[in-house]
C-alpha cells in the first residue's frame, strides 16, 4: 500500500509540474505584455527598461523559475480588471464549481453503475436497449446544449425548476443533470460490458448452482469483480467533469470559475485566466489522486494495476 | 437449348445480387443517414439552401418551424431574431463545422499517431516521456485547455482547429503506442531488422500499415467529438466570429432566445449531437467490421 501511495504521489507530483509548464508556455505565446504595459511613445530604452522590470530579458528556463516561485508562494499576478489578486478572485468561486463537477461525479457514478448493472441482468429486452440508447444521445449532445434544452423543459415550459444562480438545492438539478449525462454514459457502458464478463465467469456460476440468491451474487460478487475497469475510468471522469463545470455554469450563470474566466476572457484579464486554469487543474489531480488512493484502500487488486 | 443456358445464367446472378444487398443492409444506415446532411450541407451547402443565409427579414423575425402555430412552409425551421431561414444558416453554418471538424481531427491524427509510433517503437525513456506528457494533457480539463489557449492567441478559426489539436492528440497516441508495442514484437518486424530495414522503413511499411484499421475508427470517432468541441469553443466565444457561422455559434448566439424563440438554439444543437451521435454509431460499427478482418489475417 506504501509503495503504491508514494507511486501515485508522484505521479501527481509530476503532471502538476507538467501542468505548470504547460499554462507558462501558453502564457508566453499570448504575446509580449511589455506592449501591453508600456506607453505608446515609450522608447526602446524603456521598453527593454520594463522588460527587465518583469524579469523578461532572462532566458526562459529562469522565467520559468521565478513563475514557478511566485505560484508557490501563492502570488498569480494581479487581475487587471479588478486590481485584486487573482488567486483570491479564483478561490472565492471555486467552492462553487467543485460542488457542481463533484455532485454530478457522485450522481454520475451512482447512476451509470445502477443503470449498467441492470442493462446487464436485463440483457437484449427493451429495457436494456432503451437506456442504452438514450444514454448514447445523452453522450453525443453537447452539456451545454443539454443545459439549454433541460431548462426549457423543466423552467420554462413545467415551470418545476429555476435555471440560474445559485440560492438553494433546487437550482443545482439542472446543471448536475446537465453535466453527469454524458459521463452516465461513459459509466453505464463500462459497467455493462464488465458485468456481462462477470456473470458468466466460472466462480459465479458456481454461486448460482450452490444456490446462493440472485441479489446477493449480483451485488456482492459480481459487481465488486466488475468494478475494476469502471473504477480505473472515474479519475478521469473527475477531471472531465470538473473541467465541463466550466462550461456548464454559463448556461446556468452558476458563479464559479468557469464564469469568471469567460468574463476574464472578454476583458483579456490573463492573471485571472492564468490562476483559474492553475487552481482547477491542482484540484483536479488532487481528487484524482484522493479518489484513486481511496479505492486503492477499500480494493488490493488496484494498488497492482 | 437458349433457355437451358439462360437458366444457369439467372440462377448464378441472382445470388450475386442478393449477396450485394444483404451486403447493404448490412452497412450501418442509421449512422450514414446522420452524418451525410453535415458531409451534403457542408460541400453542397449554395446549391441546397432555400434562402440566402444572409437575407435578413425584419419583417418575419422569430418565425417558428412550419409545423407550429404561425409557422409557414417557405421557413421549414423557422427563422432567427433577423428573420434569416434557420434551415439555411443550419445549412451555411455546416460548412465551417465540417471543415474545422476534419482538419482538427486530421491534424491530431498526424501528430498523435507519430508520438505513438515513436513511444511504442522507441521505448525506454522517450515513451515514458511522451505518455507522460499525455498523462498531463488528459489531467488538465479540457475546458481550462481551450480557455487558456482562447486567451493567448484570441479567438479564431484558427483557435478552433489549435485547440481540437492539443486536445485530441493524446487519443491517438495512446492507442497506438499500445498497439505499435505488441506489433514491434511480431516475427516480420524482426526479419526485417535482420534484413537491416532502416527503422523509419520499419514504421513506415510494416507497423504503420497494420495500424490503418485503428486510425480509421478513431479519427471517425474522433470526428464527432470534435464537432461537439468545436461547438464549446465557439460558445465561449473563442470559435468562428460572425458574420461567419458554426453551429456552436447558432447555439450560443440563440441562448438568449431559449424562452421566446427555441427553435433558435435547439436546431443547431441537435444537428450537433445527430452528427456526433452518427459518427460515434459509425466507429463502433467500422470497429467490428475491421476487427474481424484483422483477426482473419
Amino acid at each position: 500500500m506504501l509503495f503504491y501511495f508514494f507511486r501515485r504521489l508522484g505521479r501527481a507530483l509530476v503532471t502538476i509540474v507538467g501542468i505548470s509548464v504547460i499554462v507558462f508556455v501558453v502564457a508566453r505565446l499570448s504575446g509580449d505584455p511589455t506592449l501591453q504595459l508600456a506607453p505608446e511613445d515609450a522608447t526602446p530604452e524603456e521598453l527593454a527598461q520594463i522588460r527587465s522590470e518583469l524579469g523578461l530579458d532572462k532566458p526562459i528556463w529562469m522565467q520559468y523559475v521565478v513563475f514557478v516561485e511566485h505560484v508557490a508562494q501563492g502570488d498569480f499576478g494581479t487581475s487587471i480588471r479588478y486590481q485584486q489578486p487573482a488567486l483570491s478572485l479564483v478561490l472565492s468561486v471555486l467552492p462553487a464549481t467543485l460542488q457542481l463537477g463533484l455532485s454530478a461525479f457522485v450522481l454520475s457514478t451512482i447512476v451509470g453503475v445502477l443503470l449498467g448493472v441492470v442493462t446487464a441482468l436485463k440483457r437484449d429486452t427493451w429495457i436494456d436497449s432503451g437506456l442504452r440508447g438514450v444514454v448514447v444521445v445523452g453522450q453525443a449532445a453537447p452539456s451545454f446544449w443539454l443545459g439549454m434544452m433541460l431548462i426549457l423543459l423543466f423552467s420554462v415550459e413545467l415551470q418545476w425548476l429555476p435555471s440560474s444562480g445559485r440560492m438553494s438545492l433546487a437550482h443545482m438539478v439542472l446543471p448536475t443533470m446537465a453535466l453527469a449525462l454524458s459521463s452516465v454514459a461513459v459509466v453505464l457502458r463500462l459497467t455493462r460490458s464488465a458485468m456481462l464478463e462477470t456473470m458468466s465467469a466460472d466462480y459465479i456460476r458456481f454461486l448460482r448452482s450452490k444456490g446462493m440468491s440472485k441479489s446477493l451474487i449480483v451485488w456482492k460478487h459480481a459487481l465488486r469483480n466488475a468494478s475494476i475497469p469502471v473504477i480505473a475510468v472515474l479519475g478521469l471522469q473527475l477531471s472531465y467533469l470538473i473541467g465541463g463545470a466550466v462550461i456548464v455554469e454559463t448556461v446556468f450563470n452558476w458563479p464559479g470559475v468557469g464564469r469568471l474566466m469567460v468574463e476574464a476572457l472578454n476583458a483579456r484579464d490573463f492573471a485571472v485566466i492564468q490562476a483559474g486554469a492553475l487552481l482547477v487543474s491542482f484540484f483536479t489531480v488532487g481528487a484524482n489522486l484522493l479518489v484513486d488512493l481511496l479505492f486503492g484502500l477499500v480494493d488490493p487488486r488496484i494498488r497492482y494495476e | 437449348m437458349t433457355g437451358e443456358i439462360a437458366l444457369p445464367n439467372r440462377g448464378a446472378a441472382w445470388p450475386r445480387v442478393v449477396k450485394w444487398a444483404s451486403g447493404l443492409q448490412r452497412l450501418p444506415w442509421l449512422a450514414i443517414l446522420m452524418i451525410a446532411p453535415v458531409l451534403i450541407f457542408g460541400v453542397f451547402g449554395p446549391w441546397i439552401w432555400p434562402h440566402d443565409p444572409a437575407l435578413i427579414d425584419l419583417a418575419n423575425t422569430k418565425q417558428p418551424p412550419a409545423w407550429l402555430d404561425g409557422g409557414d412552409w417557405s421557413h421549414l425551421l423557422g427563422t432567427d431574431s433577423f428573420g434569416r431561414d434557420l434551415f439555411s444558416t443550419l445549412i451555411d453554418g455546416a460548412r465551417v463545422t465540417l471543415i474545422v471538424a476534419v482538419v482538427g481531427t486530421l491534424g491530431s491524427a498526424l501528430i498523435g499517431v507519430t508520438i505513438g509510433l515513436v513511444a511504442g517503437f522507441y521505448g525506454g525513456r522517450v515513451d515514458a516521456l511522451l505518455m507522460q506528457l499525455a498523462d498531463v494533457k488528459m489531467s488538465i480539463p479540457a475546458t481550462l485547455l481551450i480557455i487558456l489557449l482562447g486567451g493567448a492567441i484570441g479567438a479564431g478559426l484558427a483557435t478552433i482547429v489549435i485547440s481540437i489539436v492539443v486536445l485530441f492528440w493524446a487519443s491517438f497516441a495512446r492507442v497506438i503506442r499500445g498497439q505499435t508495442l505488441t506489433l514491434r514484437e511480431r516475427g516480420y518486424v524482426s526479419l526485417a531488422r535482420v534484413a537491416n530495414c532502416s527503422d523509419y522503413w520499419i514504421i513506415t511499411r510494416h507497423i504503420l500499415p497494420n495500424l490503418l484499421g485503428t486510425c480509421i475508427v478513431l479519427i471517425t470517432i474522433q470526428l464527432g467529438r470534435a464537432i461537439v468541441t468545436e461547438a464549446g469553443i465557439s460558445f465561449l466565444g473563442l470559435g468562428v466570429q460572425p458574420p461567419d457561422s458554426a453551429w456552436g455559434l447558432m447555439v450560443s448566439q440563440g441562448r438568449t432566445f431559449l424562452a421566446t424563440a427555441w427553435w433558435i438554439p435547439a436546431f443547431p444543437g441537435l444537428a450537433i449531437t445527430l452528427t456526433c451521435l452518427g459518427s460515434n454509431l459509425l466507429g463502433d460499427w467500422l470497429r467490428d467490421a475491421l476487427d474481424a478482418r484483422a483477426s482473419l489475417l
